[in-house]
């Protein structure tokens, strides 16, 4: 892809008014706003682990792993404007798409393997 | 006769493209392609984060996330490529409003904090190579140098075409072309900072719980 500025696009100018002056851009406000979140969502966890506040490692994980997926909105929405209406609809049923697909593979991968790792173990009273 | 059977059945053929003129649409459909790459991007990291996942954990008698990572510069770290994803922003609102000389200042404040956040990192992967944790030295290692190189590699190429970008802006201003790849690669900026906020959860942070 980053090829492609190498090379001027002889249709780009004259079609100019059809260029992306729909694509919305985000404002000064929605940027500080999207960053303060981020800063927030990101210390809260460093935190958490750093201090050992909650004193419970699973608890932690989850919490921090609740962080993180809100950060990702957060980022999705202030910096890369995500909504249902951009490209008529169209970003979104790919970020639809891609979360489902996503989902199957983590989950998929953990399940099986973790229950391979317990099947192959060595049975100790049998050994 | 057997010609007229011919023509008939290439006229009942259906046709699977379009015959009209896309040509009006030109540069149009560049963002939702755009977006539809970053979105194939991201199940490449799904598999690798999927690989982590499973050996993450398989130490091989070697050393842990808990004995190697320091926390301290991974929130460093964090930091620099969050305040890169907000320097951006800042060029891309100073490209809206035609300000070509301050939006080429936010770039390059963007570039160093990209070149640092790469510093740090090659400074990590240096000094535990040192240690002797080499990807070579156990499952989880190789896993967590193939996640976290491969992030570091987009940020690499980022920087790149970051360069390549601000080279073309200053020759030829802010054309709509040069806008448009812009705007391709704020997307890309910043969805490598949503892969960020994955890597130092996943694997930094839950790498040191116990």
């Amino acid at each position: 892809m980053s090829g492609s500025p190498g090379h001027v696009d002889p249709h780009a100018e004259p079609h100019g008014a059809h260029g992306d002056d729909h694509a919305p851009h985000g404002s000064l406000r929605g940027y500080v706003t999207g960053f303060l979140l981020s800063v927030v969502l990101t210390a809260i966890p460093f935190w958490l682990v750093m201090n050992d506040v909650l004193g419970n490692a699973t608890l932690t994980a989850i919490v921090i792993m609740a962080f993180a997926a809100v950060q990702i909105v957060v980022h999705m929405v202030y910096f890369l404007h995500m909504n249902g209406r951009s490209e008529g609809g169209w970003n979104m049923m790919g970020l639809i798409f891609t979360i489902v697909i996503v989902a199957i593979v983590l989950a998929g991968s953990l399940w099986v393997m973790f229950h391979l790792n317990s099947n192959m173990m060595p049975d100790i009273h049998r050994m | 006769m057997a010609k007229a059977k011919a023509q008939a059945r290439a006229a009942s053929v259906p046709a699977f493209y379009v015959t009209g003129d896309e040509h009006a649409h030109s540069g149009g459909s560049t963002m939702l392609g755009f977006w539809l790459y970053l979105m194939s991007d991201c199940l490449i990291f799904a598999v690798l984060f999927a690989t982590y996942g499973v050996l993450g954990r398989n130490y091989a008698a070697g050393p842990s996330g808990a004995d190697l990572f320091d926390l301290r510069l991974v929130a460093v770290n964090t930091a620099m490529l969050l305040f890169s994803s907000i320097t951006y922003g800042f060029a891309m609102l100073a490209m809206d409003k035609g300000k070509q000389a301050l939006m080429q200042r936010w770039l390059l404040i963007t570039g160093l904090f990209g070149l640092a956040f790469l510093g740090i990192e090659l400074y990590e992967f240096a000094h535990l190579i040192r240690e002797g944790a080499t990807p070579m030295r156990s499952a989880f290692l190789s896993s967590f140098f193939t996640l976290v190189g491969t992030h570091g590699l987009h940020v690499t190429f980022g920087l790149i075409w970051l360069t390549v970008l601000m080279t073309q802006v200053s020759k030829r201003g802010l054309i709509e072309a040069n806008r448009r790849r812009l705007l391709c690669l704020s997307m890309f900026w910043h969805f490598l900072d949503v892969i960020w906020i994955g890597v130092f959860t996943f694997v930094y942070l839950m790498g040191v719980l116990k």
